[in-house]
């Protein structure tokens, strides 16, 4: 039985995360009062995606895991993207289909066969 | 298959024992991800048929208890990882305190989320008969609001029982369960809570801060 080479991350750099995201927290909020039209949803998912990975990287030590372990990670982010991603391509180059919502709009005759 | 120290049997070393178990974490919260991912994704095509809906769904929020809230949140996190920094420095009283603390701040979150839920019932925001918004479009407000609920609700869900698990993991912990080489309890359910964190990350910009600046 050997002796564990268990990676004991410095406090400073649980700090200095811990500081970051707060940071990035109060940004993401000052940015959204900006208007950029498009960008500001852009803007705030890159933000959310910055954050995501500081804390996977180091509060769940992912930066110090094992390849196999980084690879799994990984894998489940692929599958987050192409399920985000295929499932947009249908929707978004869809004809909009009308719903019964929407105040006076019609059945949706032509979608039913 | 007997246990050597902290080493179960079926392991040839500590480092071994303790990359199967996080392995076997990661792929539960992976099935986790997948999870709150359909939530995402139904978010997303809403959002996008519907943006001004989203918008005057997202205005009704109360954007300084959200944002304190992930700072919560987050402080909690930082506490949960200097748990597992406790653990593995076989700092009994020091984990105790650090769980603790992780309990502390999660339970603050569910305090100032319940607080919103309640001003939610009596502003008539929650959707089905008593819906009442008197914007153009109130209709598909209702699907932002239900998305908030379902995305909410799941989220505080997961904080309950992440509290639950907590308060186990304290009780052994003060016994000293964890402070004698294996920890793997503390590190997976650290893993556990800063994923929970990671889902209000994406939550706090989506539903909060939709079109703020008009």
């Amino acid at each position: 039985m050997s002796e564990s080479k268990e990676h004991v991350i410095p406090f400073r750099t649980y700090a200095l995360i811990f500081g970051t995201l707060l940071g990035l927290t109060f940004i993401t909020y000052r940015v959204a009062l900006i208007d950029l039209g498009r960008l500001n949803v852009v803007v705030a998912v890159v933000i959310a995606c910055t954050k995501a990975v500081l804390v996977v990287l180091f509060f769940m030590h992912a930066a110090y895991a094992p390849r196999r372990t980084r690879l799994v990670i990984l894998a489940g982010i692929f599958w987050m993207l192409l399920l985000l991603g295929l499932t947009l391509t249908d929707y978004t180059t869809r004809p909009p289909a009308p719903d019964n919502l929407s105040p006076g709009s019609a059945p949706a005759a032509a979608y039913v066969r | 298959m007997e246990r050597t120290g902290a080493l179960f049997g079926q392991f040839r070393d500590l480092d071994q024992q303790r990359e199967t178990a996080s392995l076997g974490m990661w792929v539960f919260l992976l099935t986790e991800l997948m999870f709150f991912g359909g939530m995402f994704l139904v978010y997303t095509i809403y959002r996008w048929k519907y943006p001004l809906a989203f918008a005057e769904g997202s205005r009704e929020l109360d954007v300084v208890k959200g944002g304190w809230n992930t700072a919560i949140l987050i402080g909690s996190s930082f506490t949960m990882a200097l748990a597992v920094r406790a653990a593995q420095m076989k700092k009994r009283k020091l984990l105790c305190i650090f769980l603790a603390s992780t309990m502390v701040l999660g339970g603050a979150f569910l305090g100032v989320k319940y607080v919103e839920y309640m001003q939610k019932f009596e502003h008539h925001l929650v959707p089905g008969a008593n819906f009442r918004l008197n914007v153009a479009d109130s209709a598909h407000v209702q699907i932002f609001f239900s998305l908030y609920f379902a995305m909410t609700g799941m989220h505080a869900l997961h904080m309950i029982i992440g509290e639950g698990m907590l308060l186990l993991l304290l009780i052994y912990s003060w016994k000293g369960k964890y402070t004698g080489g294996y920890f793997a309890p503390i590190e997976n359910g650290g893993l556990y809570w800063h994923f929970v964190d990671i889902v209000w990350i994406f939550l706090f910009p989506l539903l909060y801060l939709v079109d703020l600046h008009r």
